[in-house]
C-alpha cells in the first residue's frame, strides 16, 4: 500500500464516535472517477481519497491544500463543475461532482 | 428589505447562547452561521468538557451543541445556517457610545432610548443568492481563525490547523494523515492529539517551544502513558517534502527560542498539525468601524468593549472567541450577557433581563478567577483601562 492509499482511509473504529454511512456519492476528480460519501464536504472526499493537494498558488505556484478546512483560509479554492475559487472545505460534495485542480486564480466560466 | 431586532453572526457556543437569551427576553432574533449546521467549535470536540458542571464538564462539546440547538428551536428565533455575512453597514445616524470602563449594572442604557427602526444592515450570502438584513442590534460572536507558524515550507499541503485535523476525523471520519507530528502542548494540542490515537493514527511527538508543557496535565499523561513524546524547548524547522509533507525536521531551542546548532533531526511523518493559538475573526467589527484595540492577552485586535460587550458602537456587540480567545463556557456566559443586554436595548428591561444578566457575570467572574482564567482577566482589564484613554 502506497503512503497515499493508506492515508486516503476512512476510520473504521473509534471508541466513542460511530460515523454513519449515508450512502456513496460518485464524483470525478481531474475526470478520474472517485468515491465519496453523502453528506460529506468535497475536501473531506477528496481526502478520503488519499488526495490533499488542491491547487498551484497564482504568483509562487506553490502546492496548497486546505488548512483550516472550517472556511476561514481561503486555501482550499478548486475548481467545482468549472466554477472556479469554490472552497471546497464548505462545499457538499453532490453526485456527478466535477472536481478539478485550480491553478493560479481560475477563469469564470 | 427583512427586519430584526437582534441580528447574531455565528452559531457557536456563544452565539447561540445569545439567540437563546435574547429570544426568551422577547427580542425577535435572526441567528447566521455559514454552515450548515450549527454549534461552532463544539461539534468536533469528542473530549469531555472540564469545568464547572453547570458549564457543561463531563458533557461531551458535540452534546452541548445539540442541547442549544434543541432549545433554540422551541424559541421563535430564526435560524439561518449555511450563510455568510459578507458585509456590514452600521447606522450613520446613531452616534458612537462613550466608552464607559465599568457601567453600573442597569443604568447602562438609561440614557438610550430603545431604537424603534433598524439601526443597520448586515449583507448575507447563501449558496444561491444575496439578501440584506436589518437590525436594530447586533451580536457579532464570529468565532476565531487557527493561527499559523512560521517555518520553512509552512504552507504544503499536510500542514494543517489542529481544528481542521479535528474537522475531518470526528465530523467526516476521514484519516487526515497516517503519522503526525504536533505542534504545540496547550490543551488543544494535547487533546487532538490523544483523538488522533483514538482514530488510529499515529503521533510521532508533540513539540513544545516552551521549557514546560502548556496544558493540563491530566491530558498530557494520557499521552505519555500512550509513549508519544512530549518535547519541550523543541521547535519545527521545516516541513520536507516538494508538493505534500513528506518529513519534518525539528530541533532544541535555547531559552531565547532561537534553535540550537546541531540538534535538528528529521522525522518520519506525513502530516505536521498546528495548535499554536488562535486568533480574534474581527473583519466585520473592523468594518462597522468600531474602535479596535490590540490585546496581546486577548489574541490580538479586538473590538473595544465595555463588560456589557457592547462595543463603541452602542448597537453592536460581541461575545465569544472574537472578544478575547478564552474558552466554550466563558463564551457561552457572554453570549448571555450580549443577548439579554441587546434585547434590553430593543425592548427594555425587565427584572429577568437583570437576573440574568447578574447571574452570568458572576460566573464569568468566577472562571476568570481561576487558575487558567487569568490571561483573559488581564486582557479584559486592559481594556477598561483603555476605555479611560482618548480614542
Ligand atoms: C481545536 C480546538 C479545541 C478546543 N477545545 C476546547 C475545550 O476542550 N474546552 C473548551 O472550553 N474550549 C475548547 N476550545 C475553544 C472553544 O471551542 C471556543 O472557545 C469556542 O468554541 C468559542 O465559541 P464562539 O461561539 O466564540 O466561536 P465558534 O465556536 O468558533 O463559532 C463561531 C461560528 O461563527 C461562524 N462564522 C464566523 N464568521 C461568520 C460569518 N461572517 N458569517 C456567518 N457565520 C460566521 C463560524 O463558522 C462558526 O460556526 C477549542 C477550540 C479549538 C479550535
Ligand atoms: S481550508 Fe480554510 S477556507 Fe477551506
Amino acid at each position: 500500500m502506497t503512503n497515499a492509499e493508506s492515508r486516503g482511509s476512512r476510520i473504521s473504529r473509534h471508541p466513542i464516535l460511530t460515523f454513519e454511512d449515508k450512502g456513496p456519492v460518485k464524483f470525478f476528480f481531474e475526470g478520474r472517477p472517485l468515491q465519496g460519501r453523502r453528506g460529506e464536504t468535497v475536501a473531506a472526499a477528496l481526502a478520503a481519497n488519499g488526495i490533499r493537494l488542491f491547487r498551484h498558488a497564482e504568483k509562487t505556484e506553490r502546492a496548497r491544500g486546505f488548512f483550516c478546512a472550517v472556511g476561514k483560509c481561503a486555501s482550499c479554492l478548486m475548481i467545482v463543475d468549472g466554477q472556479p475559487n469554490t472552497m471546497v472545505c464548505m462545499e457538499p460534495l453532490h453526485e456527478g461532482a466535477n472536481v478539478e485542480r485550480q491553478r493560479g486564480r481560475g477563469k469564470l466560466p | 428589505m427583512k427586519q430584526t431586532d437582534v441580528a447574531i453572526v455565528g452559531g457557536g457556543p456563544a452565539g447561540l447562547c445569545a439567540a437563546i437569551a435574547a429570544s426568551r427576553l422577547g427580542a425577535k432574533v435572526v441567528l447566521i452561521d455559514d454552515n450548515d449546521s450549527l454549534g461552532g467549535q463544539l461539534v468536533k470536540q469528542t473530549h469531555k468538557f472540564f469545568g464547572s458542571k453547570r458549564h457543561y464538564c463531563g458533557t461531551r462539546g458535540m452534546d452541548i451543541a445539540a442541547i442549544f440547538e434543541q432549545e433554540l428551536r422551541t424559541l421563535s428565533a430564526e435560524i439561518l445556517p449555511g450563510t455568510s455575512v459578507v458585509g456590514l453597514y452600521p447606522s450613520v445616524t446613531r452616534k458612537p457610545a462613550k466608552p464607559t470602563p465599568r457601567p453600573a449594572q442597569g443604568d447602562l442604557f438609561a440614557a438610550e432610548p430603545p431604537p424603534s427602526i433598524s439601526q443597520g444592515m448586515l449583507a448575507l450570502a447563501s449558496r444561491e443568492r444575496f439578501t440584506k438584513l436589518g437590525f436594530k442590534c447586533l451580536i457579532v460572536a464570529t468565532g476565531a481563525a487557527e493561527n499559523n507558524l512560521l517555518f520553512e515550507n509552512n504552507d504544503l499541503p499536510g500542514v494543517y490547523g489542529a481544528g481542521a485535523v479535528q474537522t475531518l476525523m470526528n465530523v467526516h471520519g476521514v484519516k487526515p494523515g497516517t503519522r503526525v507530528l504536533m505542534v504545540g502542548s496547550g490543551n488543544i494540542g494535547l487533546i487532538v492529539s490523544y483523538q488522533l490515537i483514538q482514530a488510529s493514527i499515529e503521533v510521532a511527538a508533540v513539540v513544545e517551544a516552551l521549557p514546560r508543557i502548556g496544558g493540563y496535565h491530566v491530558h498530557a499523561a494520557k499521552l505519555a502513558r500512550l509513549g508519544v513524546p512530549i518535547l519541550t524547548s523543541h521547535t519545527v524547522l521545516s516541513a520536507v517534502g516538494k508538493e505534500e509533507v513528506e518529513g519534518a525536521v525539528i530541533c532544541r531551542v535555547g531559552e531565547d527560542f532561537k534553535p540550537l546548532a546541531g540538534t535538528a533531526r528529521k522525522l518520519q511523518v506525513d502530516t505536521i498539525c498546528l495548535a499554536v493559538g488562535l486568533t480574534p475573526l474581527s473583519e466585520l467589527l473592523w468594518q462597522s468601524g468600531c474602535r479596535m484595540v490590540y490585546v496581546p492577552e486577548l489574541g490580538g485586535h479586538v473590538a473595544w468593549h465595555n463588560q456589557a460587550m457592547q462595543t463603541s458602537l452602542c448597537h453592536i456587540y460581541l461575545a465569544g472567541d472574537v472578544s478575547g480567545i478564552e474558552e466554550a463556557s466563558t463564551a457561552m456566559l457572554e453570549g448571555r450577557v450580549a443577548g439579554a443586554h441587546a434585547a434590553a436595548q430593543v425592548i427594555g428591561s425587565s427584572p429577568e433581563t437583570e437576573q440574568v444578566i447578574a447571574e452570568s457575570q458572576a460566573e464569568l467572574c468566577a472562571i476568570r478567577q481561576g487558575p487558567f482564567g487569568d490571561k483573559a482577566a488581564c486582557g479584559k482589564a486592559k481594556l477598561a483601562e483603555c476605555a479611560l484613554l482618548p480614542a
